[in-house]
């Protein structure tokens, strides 16, 4: 214990060699915290950046939306006249029969009734009701023959931006002969027998890749067929054993089924673009071939000639035998097999020869801000979810603000510091890290449900007060959510005015009161409302518990008041991103790039208010 | 080495608390302690426990109108304690205990039946560090008047506040800017606003709670000719660490010792002839 220390020893060991090592350590564990930490920001940024780039190129492509021009003669019913004179705007009248006599008419030649309905769905469902609202508008183009532009299917929106893919060219040198087509419309071409062969390059690729998914479910039975083989040794009893071996039977001819397919695969995959003629099936790329005006679609192709229907004359005139040199003809590929996509090749070629017309036109997609939500992709908007998420902050904010204020200044200003203000405190900073949900079960069962409660055989229910689906429901909900938020910034702030501002009020005689409300209050308001606004924020991204509260129901009307049926935009994004239909994928990023630019917006203001009342004493 | 300097500081010290002491008996023996002698407020046994400290212990002052009178003593003696008993400022904190009994104009302040809000509007407080409301320079000399229902209009209130930013010697430099907030003037300046904002609720007693102690000494000077002019109307109570300053300022001194309130006297008395040895060892730097 008593040991003397040398001091001037012990002042020795600062430049001492073991000194310089301990030094070299330190620095090393400086530059690797160093690196950590870089690292740790480098794979938040990638995230960050990944994040926002997924989301803005899938905005990017609904900033537009595509049009098709058509004429029509607009000639309408008597019922549809008489709903085009009504003043009720709400009285819309639907031409559908005129805008499918149209796009009939936009396309060349003559369609069949199978291919009429194709036709038909090009067009967005409500195109008839659009032109409809036209003719309302302007009366006198009733019996006139008129251009107008029809809003496009979301599938065939998608279809021109590409995103199944596009017909892609494929080399051709060689002239190309077609025979007159029969009465179902099929040719015989022929062509340099040098030509397309791409085309069987990526039919052999596909049947390759059919055959290795056929040899792995091959393997797959194969093992069940081990499997049973091996539980077939154990089995004891005749009826056992019997009821393994007819399972083991269906394995192996199952087994067996499996590698004959794969085996006739492989031998296509080797042998197309041979000399045999080989079918296309609809799971196949799909060929297609434009010669002059027209368009046909490949169904048997061989080295140098292929079976093929037209889909768009190929002439003008009377249908005939056609020859095309080099040049006037070319060769195309669809990737995507038909069967994969929800653009039939007809579909496909109608739209290439449109776009070739100069038909399509895009016009800046408005729709998106200005309607509401719609079973079709093409026509939903956030308009309706916009305002409900309105009417939701409002009530919200009504609801939290007061009673967070007054919670968290009776609680730093007047409360007595005693154990149950101490539990109080302790149980308002727990119900921030409540998870939301559980809020939206609280919610649900007190709001609008109600709790039934049965005293001494009295019946009756506790709450149950909001209409479910309603804005005020939801409000409710987010209000007690956001309240602890309020409380924690309120009583912050105010903790943060400081102690002398109360000292002057008290020592000139004023009361508690006056000193909190003409003072502490005013004072801390900056930071309240900075940290109301971030509650608010949060209670806006909140999806969870509104959908308890039944705010992502369809909704196709913008909710007039805080007590009609509505939904906010988080659920909203919530419904369109279960929807299958494609286009509600990039319509769900364009909604999150609104929902952020509010939440943006919201947190600016924040920091704002927080720089412009900024106050050091 | 060590030691020589050791030394020199000590007699530095001792030559310069000396000469303080020699200037401050100076002051105030040269003043005529010009009390009216008439008691403003009579305190009796006054204790006050923080939870279970005691920190004032059977305090009796009877504190006299018309007069400065200054509490002196070390750190930590009470002397701001009880400076706050005597608007009950005490109240606010929570685990305070006040007793004994403290009687202005012939009532006990501490009575049930009396309200600490009113209290406090008859004795204003100036603080240690100027705490102006971050509000104009005229909202804050306003703020009492218009809580007090001082004013019956607006002309009123402005004559109020003209009157009390002139008191406080304030008026010339403020009188073009009222405007502007009070928190931007200067540290001696916002001291002043303090006291113009205490002046303007009309109070007849005035508590400063070392009032100079955040100002240079241009501003330190300023506000004591201010203490001394406001002597005329006022029973002004000031709390000071400065010896010269209570020598310079006031009438009656009183030292404060641990919760004890030793001496007090005539400030003239007190700093030439004090009765009491700690007293004495504390005017002249032994201690504190």
């Amino acid at each position: 214990m008593s040991t003397t220390v040398d001091f001037t020893e012990l002042s020795a060991k600062h430049t001492g060699e073991a000194n310089k090592s301990r030094l070299k350590a330190r620095y090393w564990a400086e530059i690797r915290l160093k690196a950590y930490g870089i690292a740790a920001i480098g794979v938040a940024a990638f995230a960050l950046v990944l994040l926002l780039s997924t989301i803005i190129t899938k905005t990017a492509s609904v900033v537009y939306e595509k049009y098709i021009t058509l004429e029509a003669t607009i000639e309408v019913s008597d019922r549809d006249r008489e709903r085009l004179a009504d003043e009720n705007p709400r009285m819309r009248a639907n031409l559908r029969r005129v805008v499918q006599a149209s796009i009939a008419n936009a396309i060349p030649g003559e369609i069949g009734r199978r291919e009429s309905r194709q036709a038909n769905s090009i067009l967005s469902g409500d195109a008839g009701l659009f032109l409809g609202d036209q003719v309302k508008a302007d009366s006198s183009l009733i019996g006139q023959t008129i251009e107008f532009d029809a809003l496009l299917d979301d599938n065939m929106q998608l279809y021109l931006k590409g995103i199944v893919g596009r017909p892609e060219e494929i080399k051709s040198s060689g002239p190309l002969s077609v025979t007159a087509p029969d009465e179902d419309g099929v040719v015989t071409a022929t062509f340099d027998p040098s030509d397309i062969g791409a085309i069987f390059q990526a039919i052999r690729e596909q049947r390759a890749d059919d055959a290795a998914r056929a040899r792995s479910e091959q393997r797959r039975q194969q093992n069940a067929v081990d499997v049973t083989e091996a539980l077939l040794l154990e089995a004891e009893g005749e009826e056992e054993r019997a009821a393994v071996q007819t399972r083991l039977d269906n394995f192996v001819a199952a087994r067996d089924r499996a590698e004959a397919q794969a085996d006739e695969l492989m031998r296509l995959a080797t042998v197309i673009g041979e000399d045999v003629r080989y079918t296309l099936t609809e799971s196949d790329p799909s060929l297609l071939m434009r010669a002059g005006p027209g368009w046909l679609k490949l169904t048997e192709v061989e080295r140098g000639e292929a079976t093929g229907t037209i889909y768009l004359p190929l002439s003008d005139g009377e249908p005939a035998a056609a020859e095309f040199a080099e040049g006037e003809w070319q060769a195309y590929i669809m990737e995507r097999p038909e069967a994969t996509r929800l653009q039939s090749d007809r579909q496909v070629v109608w739209m290439e020869n449109f776009e070739d017309r100069g038909l399509i036109k895009e016009v800046l997609n408005t729709r998106i801000l200005t309607q509401s939500d719609s079973a079709s992709a093409e026509l939903a908007g956030i308009w309706g979810a916009v305002v409900g998420s309105f009417w939701t902050m409002m009530v919200t904010f009504l609801l939290a603000f007061p009673l967070g204020v007054m919670a968290s200044i009776y609680l730093e200003e007047f409360a007595p510091k005693n154990r149950v203000t101490d539990l109080i405190e302790v149980n308002i900073n727990n119900l921030a890290a409540v998870p939301s949900i559980v809020f939206g079960l609280l919610g649900l069962a007190i709001f609008v449900s109600g709790v039934p409660v049965n005293i001494f055989g009295n019946e009756f229910t506790i709450g149950g007060f909001l209409p479910r689906s309603s804005p005020l429901a939801g409000g409710a909900v987010l209000a007690l959510m956001t309240l602890p938020t309020i409380i924690i910034a309120g009583r912050a702030s105010i903790r943060a005015v400081p102690p002398s501002i109360r000292d002057a009020a008290l020592g000139l005689g004023a009361s508690k009161l006056q000193t909190a409300t003409h003072h502490v209050l005013p004072l801390a308001m900056p930071g309240i409302l900075t940290g109301s606004i971030i509650g608010m924020a949060q209670a806006l991204g909140e999806t969870a518990p509104l959908l308890l509260v039944g705010m992502n129901s369809f909704i196709q009307e913008p909710p007039a008041d805080p007590l009609s049926p509505g939904n906010v935009l988080p659920t909203l994004i919530y419904q369109w991103n279960s929807n299958s239909e494609r286009l509600f994928d990039d319509k769900t990023a364009a909604a999150i790039s609104i929902l952020l630019i509010f939440l943006v917006l919201m947190n600016a203001l924040a920091v704002l208010l927080r720089k412009r009342f900024e106050r050091r004493w | 080495m060590t030691d020589t300097t050791n030394t020199q500081a000590e007699t530095a010290e001792q030559q310069n608390g000396t000469g303080e002491i020699d200037s401050a008996a100076a002051i105030a023996a040269n003043k005529t302690p010009a009390t009216s002698g008439e008691v403003k407020i009579h305190c009796v046994d006054v204790d006050v426990f923080y939870g279970e400290t005691q920190a004032i212990k059977k305090v009796s002052i009877d504190i006299e109108d018309k007069a400065v009178t200054a509490f002196i003593g070390p750190s930590g003696c009470g002397k701001s304690t009880f400076l706050r008993c005597l608007n009950r400022m005490n109240d606010t904190i929570d685990i305070c205990r006040v007793t004994g009994q403290i009687v202005l104009d012939g009532g006990d302040i501490y009575d049930a039946d009396v309200d600490p809000v009113q209290l406090r509007a008859r004795v204003g407080m100036v603080f240690q560090k100027p705490n102006p409301f971050p509000k104009s320079i005229y909202e804050n000399v306003a703020y009492g008047p218009k809580i007090h229902g001082l004013a019956g209009s607006k002309a009123e209130l402005d004559s109020i506040v003209e009157q009390s930013l002139k008191r406080a010697a304030l008026w010339d430099e403020v009188k073009d800017r009222l405007d502007s907030p009070g928190t931007g003037l200067s540290g001696g300046q916002q001291q002043r606003l303090c006291i113009a904002r205490a002046v303007a609720t009309a109070p007849e007693v005035l508590l400063m709670d070392e009032p100079c102690s955040a100002l240079d000494p241009i501003a330190t000077a300023q506000v004591e000719e201010l203490i001394d002019e406001l002597r005329q109307s006022y029973s002004v109570v000031i709390v000071t660490h400065s010896m010269q300053q209570a020598a310079r300022v006031s009438q009656k001194t009183a030292f404060f010792h641990l919760g004890l309130m030793l001496e007090y006297d005539d400030t003239g008395k007190i700093f030439t002839a004090p009765s009491h040895e700690k007293t004495q060892q504390y005017i002249t730097g032994r201690f504190g």
